[in-house]
């Protein structure tokens, strides 16, 4: 109980250190009096209150949004399938994503379009796997595993495809994409909504997600109705997938990972995981995406590929220390 | 307490059990006895609610099972179930605490009068003092003696439990089973267990339910339905009656 306390107590003062971070570091040199000056809205300094404002604090607040939409996603597939290999994309969400995104790319769309279309194909894959994981036989996980698994490879076969016949002055865009990229996401807002609505509706089935944990029977046996909590975190893991893979493409790693962390220090009650997911999940894409930005500056990396580059190394070191 | 109006179940074409009618009352013991694949299984998850008859139904308090809010049975009714999963770390104390959830509203944690309880199951099940551990640093025996105690911290009246005796040992199967046999004579409660070892159902059992093939069924009070010639048909093989210490024994031919 301590335990999770102490962590708990952590992750609510890393969380704004982490947006700290983000907003003190970039091109313009901001220190630390006028970025707090900045921040509370005033216009001095004007540079320093245009970059903070139109540039670093949608972009912080974004990555925050995207990280833990993503660990809440991971956390709940993991329960909900029960395999800890689950992640966010792990049925066919993004690839549904990624396909309508290249498709408007190769037709010359706008950004606006790619976010609409972005999340018109993730809803549309999101149907798929549930109405053909329903269909016929009885639901079992291994079933929408299964299914979800087929319909992301179908993806992945397309994206291949569209690859392939997209000349090569624009490959460049969409592998950026494909990998995870927030340069995008200006408009932190519905990101921010959407997690805390979704961590709100997610906390209110914490305590039926322990029961799930032990199996469905179990949690059947106790009270509640499995087809209905299941129908309703696949729904809820879904949006929030979606939603993140709209604002910042593929991001790997974090959805998987960051649960698992949570559960090697803290356990595995989700009335702790899930708001702790968040929290660490939001933080590191936030420090992640900010070295990203700035690491190899004025060139930008995808964040994709930071977050595994830090996230391997620190899991791998957990789980060897946890026997 | 609990009564099966005209029950019928079918599994894969085959009936398991035609048109049961059966009272289970409380301070009474009942056991199930098949072969394999007779239908013990189904017919306790019938009985708790979790399978909806084919024809027929399960009456708890005069109430229809299917029509009773599933909350207020989970406080009535509790289940162990033959096979448990475990994808993800908890300790002991966590697993048998998730056996308060319907006694506890939507948003309350749990208190220190639920620790209690939680700790009273441990403490009945032999595990004193495993709170705190890993289920993964436990024994087949003793994460099973953890699901019996997340059962007895639920706390309901009454309890259906498939095969209990699942990987025991000698000394616990008859310790727990004689642990429930008692508290079935508290008021108001009652078990109903699905077991393999017929010595332990003529020992702890009041009432049995023997399911033969074809959907035949016979309950009645232990000593009118486990006689040898009932056995032996049940479990298609020849079996020795032992009289000794008052009791009867059957042994495999």
């Amino acid at each position: 109980m301590n335990r999770r306390l102490l962590i708990a107590l952590f992750l609510l003062a890393a969380a704004p250190l982490s947006l700290w971070y983000a907003l003190s570091q970039g091109s313009v040199n901001i220190g630390a009096a006028e970025l707090w000056r900045a921040l509370l809205g005033h216009r001095d300094d004007a540079t320093a209150y245009l970059v903070i404002h139109e540039l670093r604090l949608p972009r912080a607040l974004s990555a925050f949004a995207v990280g833990g939409m993503l660990a809440l996603s991971g956390a709940l597939l993991q329960v909900l399938l029960r395999n800890p290999l689950a992640d966010p994309y792990v049925l066919g969400v993004s690839g549904g994503a990624a396909v309508a995104v290249l498709l408007s790319m190769l037709a010359g769309l706008g950004a606006g379009w790619l976010h609409v279309n972005a999340f018109a194909g993730a809803l549309l894959s999101m149907f798929i796997v549930f109405g053909l994981s329903r269909a016929g036989a009885a639901w079992t996980q291994n079933r929408l595993l299964l299914t979800g698994v087929v319909v992301a490879a179908g993806w992945g076969a397309v994206i291949s495809l569209i690859l392939t016949v997209t000349p090569a002055s624009r490959i460049h865009g969409m592998l950026f994409w494909l990998i995870g990229d927030l340069s995008t996401a200006t408009q932190p807002a519905a990101g921010m909504i959407i997690l805390l609505t979704g961590l709100a509706a997610a906390w209110w089935l914490a305590r039926p997600l322990n029961l799930l944990m032990r199996g469905e029977n179990i949690a059947a046996a106790l009270g509640e109705n499995p087809a209905r909590l299941r129908s309703v975190v696949y729904l809820l893991a879904s949006l929030l997938t979606a939603t993140a893979v709209t604002l910042a493409g593929s991001i790997g790693f974090v959805g998987l990972v960051i649960p698992h962390i949570l559960r090697l220090a803290g356990g595995s009650d989700h009335r702790f995981l899930l708001p702790a997911s968040v929290l660490l999940g939001g933080g590191f894409l936030t420090v992640a995406d900010t070295l990203a930005r700035s690491w190899a500056a004025p060139a930008q990396l995808p964040v994709g590929v930071l977050t595994a580059l830090l996230g391997v190394p620190v899991f791998l070191f957990l789980l060897v220390r946890a026997r | 307490m609990l009564r099966t109006e005209q029950l019928t179940l079918h599994i894969a074409g085959r009936t398991l059990c035609d048109r049961l009618d059966a009272g289970f009352n409380a301070g009474e013991n009942w056991v199930i006895l098949g072969a394999n694949g007779s239908g013990k299984t189904t017919l306790l998850h019938a009985l708790a609610g979790l399978r909806q008859p084919d024809h027929g139904r399960v009456m708890l308090d005069h109430v229809p099972l299917r029509d009773m809010p599933s909350r207020r049975r989970a406080r009535r009714l509790g289940v162990l179930f033959q096979d448990f999963e475990s994808a993800f770390p908890a300790t002991v104390m966590e697993t048998v605490l998730t056996g308060r959830h319907p006694r506890l509203q939507r948003w309350q944690w749990e208190s220190t009068e639920d620790y209690s309880a939680a700790e009273a199951a441990l403490e009945a099940v032999g595990l004193a003092g495993f709170a705190q551990r890993p289920l993964a640093t436990l024994s087949g025996g003793e994460r099973r003696r953890v699901e019996i105690a997340a059962l007895l911290a639920q706390d309901a009246p009454l309890c259906l439990l498939d095969e209990p005796t699942n990987h025991l040992d000698l000394h616990h199967q008859v310790r727990i089973l004689e642990w429930l046999a008692t508290r079935a004579a508290r008021p108001g409660h009652m078990n109903i267990f699905v077991l393999h070892d017929i010595n332990l159902a003529a020992r702890f059992g009041t009432h049995g339910i023997l399911l033969f093939d074809h959907g035949e069924c016979l309950h009645g009070p232990m000593p009118d339905v486990l006689t040898r010639p009932n056995l032996e048909r049940l479990y298609h093989c020849r079996l020795r009656e032992i009289h000794a210490d008052g009791a009867r024994w059957y042994l495999p031919d």
